[in-house]
């Protein structure tokens, strides 16, 4: 079966988009102009793609693309001698293939786009957009935020970055302790959007979490044993690990009804070794903990057969270092499963995460369990109308219409 | 090179809540600074800086309706801050300044606001 060519280029130019401009932004000196040239590229691979087919090495067709664009454009430009020897240099200068400069290339735009000097939720958008290759959309259907508000969080830290001069290097040793957090929490929420894409009718897109550990082990390269980077790996790892079990029949499975047979076993023991490391070192931190929760369902054979005692110890140490909304959903769904669906319900009304689809989800099953049909199909249908997840959707629907008096 | 604003965000003195440091308070602060000054002039980063005197003694000019000149005694607005001070670098980048912003943090122990200069 031949692919889908204008998803083949979606899929591309999202696999290659961190690469192509972090490698356009060392030779062009410029995040903007980078971006834009990748752009151009991405409108030339649309018009070209489907006739001429996509080509042998669409990665290395990206970056070649995108730096002509950028030479025709500097070359529009140019009024000075100056433009005119810049021109003349990106043509001679040779594409890097030693992995060592890709390497460093993608660190850079990781560290830049992390800055402390940028709000924290900009740092965030600014890498889903400029690494992972998301849409303003995507980013604002994961953020629960107006699309207009990281459109804006984006431009304006683009502009700062300029302006104010954020330079474009990894920082050095002695600084990357307190550029550390920052970092990590983005790598973190680049798995979490691939985990549960909000837009489109894909369950969970592979290459978006690759990405997530492919930028997680690149900052464990920087800074071996860091136990939260190597907690940040693990997750993402054991997270990894249920992909083949998460979807059945173009539909999403919850990890209640996985079946944990074809769970990665390699993923799963890299991921737990990598937590056994973490509960040596002895200095536990939110992505450490969120792991050791992943490995202890890991290690169930089944929902009914997890250590649930052992689950709500580990939220209830997460819930002091990290203390968050989604935590306590997360912990009120574990208390469910240890003392009842009425304890679980009880701690879900007392939230605040009315934008999220998951908390009316939960709200729904708990319902459910507990006979309250009326109530579970009310709470179905406002999980509904807040997730555009095509497959979400699907799933919602089906649990809804198996209430019984539904259908 | 780019020149940065440094600026000390001073807590307002009026309202009796931060009363003005006395001068043996001031003393080790103002042999910080100094310290700290010739440390950027010695990198070779030193552009200005200066303290300023309360914002009680600031007078404001405007344009008047009329065309000319109006003249009001104190500071533009009334604030819980003021700028006490500022000192000019001239960095290469913001990590660059952000840097000695904290070490200026460091010597006078008020917030630094970082800014750099259009032109």
């Amino acid at each position: 079966m031949t692919p889908d060519p204008l998803a083949e280029v979606e899929r591309v130019f999202r696999a290659e988009h961190g690469r192509a401009v972090a490698g356009l932004t060392r030779v062009l000196g410029d995040l903007d102009r980078a971006e834009d040239a990748v752009a151009e590229a991405f409108t030339v691979a649309v018009a070209t793609w489907p006739q001429r087919g996509v080509p042998p090495n669409p990665g290395g067709w990206v970056v070649t693309t995108a730096r002509n664009r950028a030479v025709d454009r500097l070359r529009r430009e140019a009024v000075g001698a100056a433009k005119l020897a810049e021109v003349a240099r990106l043509q001679h200068e040779p594409e890097p293939v030693e992995e060592g400069v890709v390497r460093d290339d993608q660190l850079r735009l990781l560290f830049t786009c992390c800055h402390p000097a940028l709000a924290p939720a900009a740092r965030v958008a600014l890498t889903l957009r400029l690494v992972a290759g998301l849409t303003t959309a995507e980013i604002a259907r994961a953020a629960l935020v107006p699309e207009a508000t990281v459109a804006a969080r984006i431009t304006r830290a683009k502009h700062k970055i300029r302006t104010a001069r954020i330079p474009w290097r990894v920082p050095a040793e002695a600084d990357l302790p307190g550029r550390w957090a920052s970092v990590l929490a983005v790598v973190h929420a680049v798995g979490t959007e691939a985990h549960s894409p909000a837009a489109g009718a894909e369950v969970s897109r592979d290459d978006l979490l690759e990405e997530a550990v492919r930028l997680a082990r690149l900052l464990l390269e920087l800074r071996p044993a860091d136990p939260e980077a190597t907690g940040l790996l693990a997750l993402l790892l054991l997270t990894a690990s249920r992909r083949p079990a998460r979807v059945a029949d173009g539909a999403p499975v919850p990890l209640d009804r996985q079946d944990r047979r074809s769970w990665s076993r390699p993923l799963v023991e890299e991921g737990q070794a990598l937590v056994r490391d973490c509960l040596r070192w002895g200095r536990p931190g939110p992505y450490q903990l969120q792991a050791a929760i992943a490995a202890v369902h890991a290690d169930a054979p089944t929902w009914a057969a997890t250590d649930w005692s052992q689950v709500v110890a580990l939220y209830d140490q997460l819930r002091v270092v990290a203390p968050s909304a989604v935590v306590e959903l997360n912990r009120a769904v574990a208390i469910a499963e240890l003392d009842g669906p009425s304890v679980g319900l009880a701690l879900v009304d007392r939230l605040d995460l009315d934008r999220s689809p998951v908390l009316h989800a939960v709200r729904a099953d708990l319902l459910r369990r507990l006979g309250r049909d009326d109530e579970a199909c009310a709470a179905y249908d406002a999980a509904l109308e807040r997730t555009a997840n095509a497959a979400e959707q699907a799933d919602l629907r089906r649990r809804r219409a198996g209430l019984p008096g539904v259908s | 090179m780019a020149q940065y604003l440094l600026s000390v965000v001073t807590p307002g003195s009026g309202t009796g809540e931060h009363p003005v440091p006395t001068p043996e308070q001031l003393e080790p602060i103002m042999a910080r600074v100094a310290a700290l000054q010739s440390d950027m002039r010695e990198a070779g980063v030193w552009v200005f800086s200066g303290g300023l005197e309360a914002p009680s003694t600031a007078t404001v000019l405007r344009p008047a309706d009329d065309g000319g000149l109006l003249t009001v005694d104190g500071p533009f607005a009334e604030g819980k801050e003021y700028l006490g001070g500022l000192t000019v670098i001239d960095v290469a980048d913001l990590d660059a300044a952000l840097d000695w912003a904290g070490r200026t943090v460091a010597a006078i122990g008020l917030p630094i606001e970082v800014r750099p200069f259009a032109w």
